[in-house]
């Protein structure tokens, strides 16, 4: 066994109960900021694929981010002109079906058509404000979460009735209808029908839970009073990730406004930037904490071996030798307190994710936590990092201890 | 006891002209409020197969002096010739360096790692020097054991053994690089009568074998049976009674 090493190991073994504070130190550490970042990742998660899933991905509606150029501004270079009236343009995305099959083309995911108006529901005296969304079933299962959302009856349930509605769980509840009741709906536009709730929802967002109505596309023409009318295209991805970059290419071809989730989220997102900066800050705490630790225990382990220093340098070994006994001491300690520190991670891991959470604002769910190899392996960097720094200086000091003032002092 | 196996298999002695330590004016004065001078203009020469006694009362800088010899301490002024070459311009490593591979030290306390075994103990500078395979390290860790009758001793921590097998193991361990010179700062000080004698008798199998002793003693009559004397008072040569032992 290499000589540094081997004396390392032997002060390290030999040490028992100061090795044993040392790896505790550097495995708390270790294990805490295993719990920490998976749950602070797992709780980032989660709350991204609630975003991602309460919205299609991309939502190409037929708006222009850009108001269009009136027919004044382009007849005329004037510098302004003020008091026209500006041309009504006809409501909906211009030929639906043809931007679909264009956009299904090369989009790596899948289209879903969709109309949405404003309503007022209707029952037992009762009426509640909701935005109701004309879909189609076949392919709405392919762009949302919708299907695997339904509490009772199914997408397929629209095509059983005539005027059929699903509604979320909340909005049913706070007009105590129930799937086989008839509602009114009133739209903005003017029109009027009889509906009958077919199935429920729940999406486990709350405003989306107690304000959607979901209807055939067909059915929502007619509320909207306009025949062939689709006013918003629903986009999923394979990768909602890649949400931002696909939207941008949509709006470039298509010319209608088209926003990713990311975009929707926006404000939420840019939230989640400090949330991070809080989590690598905590995290980096409690490893520069156990640190520290180590950084005690080697001191103090350096300060007792002063004698042994000096025998080892009076035999002629030289100043590096002695110093990398000392860093590979606090390497020891530290590989040591990072590979226990997993398991400690781990453990806590899996005790915070057996907690349930109970809320009235949502389901009974478990603390979300992520299992990333990464969290583990920046901790162990980190850990070994913060180890040899630890190791290091107090190693160098040693190294450089003067053989002859000890010996005489030990004399 | 067996016969010593000092010398090392890959090296033969070196008898020369070259005085094996010499110190050309060393000075060495401690800095300071009150600067302290530990030893002053000490010009002396060590030859092979010398056996060499420092003595002189307690603060008169035997052992400053042994140190500077050993490269241990570094003269503030004059300079110390291992073999005729200066030690002045050496770094640290280099004086590290010689120290492993042609000195030898014995001091009064056996100076052992606690932690490591016997045989870790006397291996440990032939595996700092790293001349020797690790088989060939113990087993010449062991011989060495063995020629001074510890090799049933040799798995056992110092801590294990008495002061007397404790300092011959420490002569071992500065015998494992078989050096040229061994420098002992009062090997026997403090061990009993028997265990002096046994380790004085070390040290006169180790002239024996072609080697040189510089050993520092406040014992006058153990003094007396070495070859060589060196006297000093107030940190200067005050008598040498030469490789003769007839008196300077």
């Amino acid at each position: 066994m290499n000589l540094v090493f081997d004396i390392a190991w032997t002060h390290v073994r030999t040490r028992a109960r100061q090795t044993g504070v040392a790896v505790a130190g550097v495995t708390v550490g270790v294990g805490f900021s295993i719990m920490m970042a998976a749950l602070m990742q797992g709780s980032q998660d989660d709350f991204i694929r609630q975003l991602v899933n309460a919205l299609p991905h991309i939502t190409v509606t037929d708006e222009r981010r850009n108001p269009p150029a009136q027919p004044a501004e382009l007849a005329f270079d004037a510098a302004e002109i003020r008091g026209l009236t500006p041309s009504v343009r006809r409501r909906g995305i211009k030929n639906p079906l043809a931007s679909m099959a264009a956009l299904e083309a090369w989009i790596p995911g899948a289209v879903a058509p969709s109309v949405k108006v404003q309503a007022i529901l209707r029952y037992a005296a009762r009426d509640v404000g909701a935005s109701v969304i004309g879909i189609d079933p076949h392919r709405e299962a392919r762009v949302s979460e919708l299907p695997r959302q339904m509490r009772q009856g199914t997408l397929n349930s629209l095509f059983t009735a005539t005027n059929a509605i699903i509604l979320g769980d909340r909005l049913a509840e706070k007009f105590g209808a129930r799937v086989g009741a008839n509602i009114t709906v009133q739209t903005s536009e003017g029109a009027h029908a009889n509906a009958q709730v077919v199935g429920l929802f729940h999406s486990g967002v709350r405003a989306v839970d107690e304000a959607t109505a979901y209807v055939l596309v067909k059915t929502g023409q007619i509320l909207a009073r306009q025949t062939g009318l689709v006013n918003e295209l629903r986009l999923r991805v394979d990768d909602p990730m890649r949400a931002r970059e696909v939207a941008a290419r949509v709006e470039r071809e298509i010319d209608y406004k088209s926003v990713s989730w990311q975009e929707a989220h926006e404000d939420l997102l840019s939230t989640l930037v400090i949330r991070n900066v809080i989590m690598y800050t905590i995290v980096g705490a409690i490893l520069l904490v156990a640190s520290f630790g180590t950084y005690n225990i080697i001191s103090t382990i350096t300060h007792e071996k002063a004698r042994d220093i000096a025998i080892m340098k009076s035999l002629g070994l030289s100043e590096r030798t002695v110093r990398r006994i000392f860093v590979v001491e606090a390497q020891i300690i530290g590989s040591a307190g990072a590979l226990v520190g997993f398991a400690l991670g781990y453990a806590l891991c899996l005790a915070l994710g057996a907690v349930e959470i109970k809320s009235p604002f949502m389901d009974v769910t478990h603390l979300p936590i992520a299992y990333n190899p990464w969290h583990y392996a920046i901790a162990a960097a980190v850990a070994l990092a913060s180890s040899f720094a630890a190791g290091y200086a107090p190693a160098r000091k040693a190294a450089r201890l003067h053989p002859v003032d000890i010996i005489r002092g030990a004399t | 006891m067996s016969e010593p196996q000092f010398a090392h298999p890959a090296t033969a002695p070196h008898p020369s002209a070259v005085p094996l330590i010499e110190a050309r004016r060393v000075t060495r004065i401690l800095p300071g409020v009150v600067p302290t001078v530990l030893v002053r203009n000490i010009d002396l020469a060590i030859g092979d197969n010398e056996f060499v006694a420092i003595t002189g009362p307690s603060g008169s800088g035997k052992s400053s002096l042994l140190y500077l010899l050993g490269l241990l301490d570094l003269p503030t002024s004059g300079e110390v010739l291992i073999r005729g070459r200066s030690t002045a311009r050496m770094d640290e490593d280099e004086r590290a360096r010689t120290r492993l591979s042609m000195l030898g030290f014995v001091f009064q306390f056996h100076f052992l790692l606690p932690e490591l075994s016997v045989v870790d103990n006397v291996a440990l500078p032939m595996r700092a020097l790293g001349a020797l395979s690790a088989a060939a390290i113990r087993a010449r860790a062991l011989g060495l054991l063995s020629s001074l009758g510890l090799a049933e001793h040799a798995v056992k921590r110092p801590d294990q053994l008495s002061g007397g097998q404790r300092q011959r193991v420490a002569v071992a361990r500065a015998l494992a690089n078989d050096p040229a010179v061994i420098l002992a700062d009062e090997p026997t000080g403090s061990l009993d009568t028997k265990s002096s004698e046994q380790v004085f008798e070390l040290l006169q199998d180790i002239v024996a074998r072609g080697k040189s002793v510089v050993a520092v003693t406040h014992d006058l009559e153990l003094a007396a049976r070495m070859q060589r004397r060196i006297h000093l008072i107030d940190g200067e040569v005050t008598a040498d009674s030469g490789r003769s032992g007839a008196g300077a």
